[in-house]
């Protein structure tokens, strides 16, 4: 199933297919944001935003609004 | 014949353990965190590889990659693209660690492609047999061209290998391990045609992004048909990073294994409990009321004692010295005014010790995190918490962690306010104006008044941070581009050696560097306070007796004691700025306290001690408390340090920007005097008007 990483749940994990060059820095990239890896939502904080995840091994926080943009396809398990 | 030393750079991703291996090469004491972005400036020391070669070792802040979003991270960038520069190096050490090798490879590829001579150090290898993870060194060292030290720079392990390879640079290949123009192969072609004789990757760097780099000149490719545009460009950034790890994964395919019966979940087991919606707060705050608990209650009981081995010291020194003017500076003055200082060793160090752990065990990042959408509605990022916490020590160190803030907008308005945060230096003020106007009784039976007070003070230096924030917020038009990525470093538990080390050497600091300010102020101000430029004041001994002969002799002496004072230089300092100090309740000595203190806060005590210490004629000792306690004003007839004027001067220290090394370091920070001087004059203004309104209701 298709969706963007801000729509994840707990302990979800999904494989990244596309992302919006655009408004994604490429310091996210560069942590290893990038078509193909895998993405899992470790922790949603107060208010549900900034999100933790684990994202092709590295664990690190982003903003909702940048976890919009980037789609990804959920695994089932 | 010793040959000139090896420069060599130290440059890695945050976190991978740069500054510790920087300790183990140099013997320096840097601080190291489990926080991304501990060092955020070029440091330098030396370090001997053996056979009379030595190495001049250049640590760095951490990096992701070459493509530099702040501040700290510019700084890697500009160096390795400056052939100029002092620090250029003969030989980049790149510092991987074992875990996250994949993502610290990324920054290796780039650096490799500058074709400097390069090593790498995959650091941590103490982690390896506890995580299942093995590596195929010599394999690695083909596929990447280059020599590889497997260190671990906690245990100490491999850093001779390290030695050697660094003092036998020149056999390192200088050859690039992957072809990135390969992204767009006719793009690379052209931009060698138009600059010759540049380094390709130097080139693509410096288009790709701004920094500054001399002998280039941009604008001849703003008139080629095939230069790109910005979009373009981040596309092409975005082929190279993914053509990047395509390669590392190729590698790391046949080198790295990880048993996967070992590895452990446990890190996100510990996130899901501490970065909770609920039980995450509830920590939080735990930790903070403990840090609060330690300040103030359990530091009480090693103060006492210091508290009375000075004031013994006082007297031994009163009783063994010849008596004098001299003795009375060094036994009133000086020995009060360091005591003053020397007693708050037990609550900073707490204050250091909690701050280094939270910092080394990892969990810094999970406040940031926890913190952030909070800290948004104020124009701040979670990172700016980092300052804020780490402000409650020192300004200074805040002021430079503000660093890594990407926007800059973020940044200023945090270096704008961490001076409102309550730091070490406001705490003797605050510990001796409480003790003296605030009764030492429970209420609700166990919460102790005093310690609620203080405790209140802390809350109302944050409160101010915070609405300062909203407000300059609103007030700053500038746009800049926000992003908030930030990493989450497996927790560790804390190295014993490092805090140990952190607290040692942040207490010392503070001690001698008040120490010594307070030992030279005590000095000027005993002089200024010993001469006059009127003749009555060297006459005043016969003139007053003769005049006032109906009175004891204690009485006369007093008197005495206090037209010299009065007009002594320092007191017609004091009186001249007294008619503007004295709405807001405080008498010219403690004006002069105020001024001294504009040096820096903790002077205030000390200098209070020297000036009672020159105005009075009593060989008796007494604690500076004690002393500050009988001081009388002159026209009401009441204690100087009464509810409504210690409230006062309370308000007017939690406000006003009182630390010259502060502003320093903010003039440095944002490149202008500007901001500094805003901070100067705001705060200290709004300082006066609280000040004057809180006395003149309370009196
Ligand atoms: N287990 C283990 N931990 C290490 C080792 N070397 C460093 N560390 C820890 O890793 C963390 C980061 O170390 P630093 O030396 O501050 O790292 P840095 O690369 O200078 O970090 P920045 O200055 O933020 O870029 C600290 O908590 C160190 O105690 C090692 O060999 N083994
Ligand atoms: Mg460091």
């Amino acid at each position: 199933m298709q969706t963007t990483v801000d729509q994840l749940k707990k302990g979800e994990k999904a494989i990244i297919v596309a992302f919006n060059l655009d408004t994604i820095p490429l310091k996210l990239i560069e942590m290893g944001c990038m078509e193909g890896h895998m993405v899992e939502l470790i922790q949603t904080a107060p208010f549900g935003d900034p999100i933790f995840l684990d994202m092709n091994g590295t664990h690190l926080a982003i903003r909702k609004e940048m976890a919009k943009e980037i789609s990804v396809e959920i695994i089932e398990n | 014949m010793k040959s000139n030393p090896i420069k060599v750079a130290l440059i890695g991703n945050p976190n991978t353990g740069k500054t510790s291996l920087f300790n183990q090469l140099t013997g320096l004491k840097q601080q190291v965190g489990n926080y991304p972005g501990i060092t955020v400036e070029r440091k330098v020391g030396s370090c001997s590889l053996g056979d009379s070669k030595n190495a001049t070792i250049l640590d760095l802040p951490g990096t992701y990659s070459l493509n530099t979003n702040s501040l700290d991270e510019n700084l890697v960038i500009e160096l390795l693209l400056n052939k100029n520069d002092n620090d250029y190096p003969d030989v980049v050490v790149v510092v991987t660690e074992v875990e996250n090798l994949k993502r610290n490879l990324l920054l290796f590829t780039q650096i490799k492609d500058l074709e400097i001579p390069t090593v790498l150090v995959i650091n941590m290898a103490d982690q390896m047999e506890k995580k299942g993870i093995s590596l195929d060194i010599p394999k690695m060292e083909i596929a990447l061209k280059t020599k590889i030290a497997l260190i671990s720079s906690r245990k100490a392990t491999g850093i001779n290998d390290l030695k050697k390879i660094i003092s036998n640079y020149q056999e390192l290949s200088t050859e690039a391990c992957l072809n990135a123009s390969e992204i767009d192969s006719d793009y690379f072609e052209n931009l060698k045609r138009i600059y010759p004789n540049q380094q390709n990757y130097k080139l693509w760097l410096v288009i790709s992004q701004d920094v500054n780099f001399g002998s280039l000149n941009k604008t001849i490719l703003q008139n080629n048909s095939f230069s790109k545009s910005d979009a373009e460009l981040k596309r092409l950034q975005h082929k190279e990073t993914i053509k990047r790890y395509q390669f590392i994964n190729d590698i790391l395919k046949v080198t790295k294994k990880t048993d996967p019966t070992i590895a452990t979940d446990f890190q996100s087991k510990l996130d899901r409990i501490l970065t909770h919606k609920i039980f995450g707060y509830v920590i939080f705050f735990g930790i903070l009321f403990l840090i609060f608990q330690s300040i103030f209650d359990w530091s009480s009981v090693p103060m006492d004692f210091i508290d009375e081995q000075f004031a013994s010291l006082s007297s031994w020194v009163s009783e063994h010295l010849p008596p004098g003017k001299l003795t009375d500076l060094i036994a009133q003055g000086m020995i009060p005014g360091i005591g003053g200082v020397v007693i708050f060793i037990p609550q900073i160090a707490f204050l250091f010790l909690f701050i280094s752990l939270l910092e080394e065990s990892g969990y810094m990042s999970r406040v940031v995190f926890l913190m952030d959408k909070g800290m948004r509605r104020f124009g701040l990022s979670g990172k700016s918490l980092v300052p804020l916490i780490s402000g409650t020590a020192c300004a200074i160190p805040a002021v430079m962690a503000t660093r890594n803030i990407e926007n800059w907008k973020e940044r200023l308005i945090t270096i704008l306010i961490t001076p409102f945060t309550t730091c070490s230096a406001r705490i003797p003020v605050y510990t001796i104006l409480i003790a003296l106007i605030i009764p030492d009784t429970r209420v609700l039976g166990f919460l102790n008044l005093q310690g609620l007070t203080l405790m209140f003070l802390y809350a109302l230096g944050f409160i101010m941070a915070i609405l300062s924030a909203k407000i300059l917020n609103s007030i700053l038009k500038f746009q800049s581009k926000s992003f908030f990525v930030i990493e989450m470093p497996n927790y560790k538990i804390p190295y014993y050696k490092n805090v140990g080390l952190n607290v040692i050497e942040k207490t010392k600091a503070f001690v001698f560097g008040a120490g010594k300010i307070i030992i030279s102020l005590s000095i000027i101000l005993w002089f200024m306070a010993s001469y006059s430029p009127k003749d009555a004041f060297y006459t005043a001994e016969t003139t007053i007796s003769e005049t006032n002969s109906s009175l004891s002799e204690d009485e006369i002496n007093d008197k005495i004691a206090s037209f010299k004072l009065e007009n002594s230089y320092i007191g017609i300092l004091g009186k001249s700025i007294e008619p503007l100090i004295e709405p807001l309740g405080y008498d010219w000595k403690i004006g002069i306290g105020i001024v001294a203190s504009f040096a820096a806060r903790e002077v205030f005590v000390g200098t209070m001690a020297t000036i009672y210490s020159v105005g009075s004629h009593e060989d008796e000792v007494n604690t500076i408390k004690q002393r500050m306690k009988s001081e009388i004003h002159p026209v009401t007839g009441k204690p100087i340090y009464n509810f409504a004027s210690g409230i006062s001067l309370l308000l007017f220290y939690a406000f006003a920007m009182q630390c010259m090394s502060t502003l320093a370091v903010v003039k440095k920070e944002t490149n202008s005097w500007k901001w500094p001087m805003i901070q100067l004059f705001v705060m200290s203004g709004f300082a006066y008007i609280v000040a004057l309104i809180a006395y003149q209701l309370l009196k």
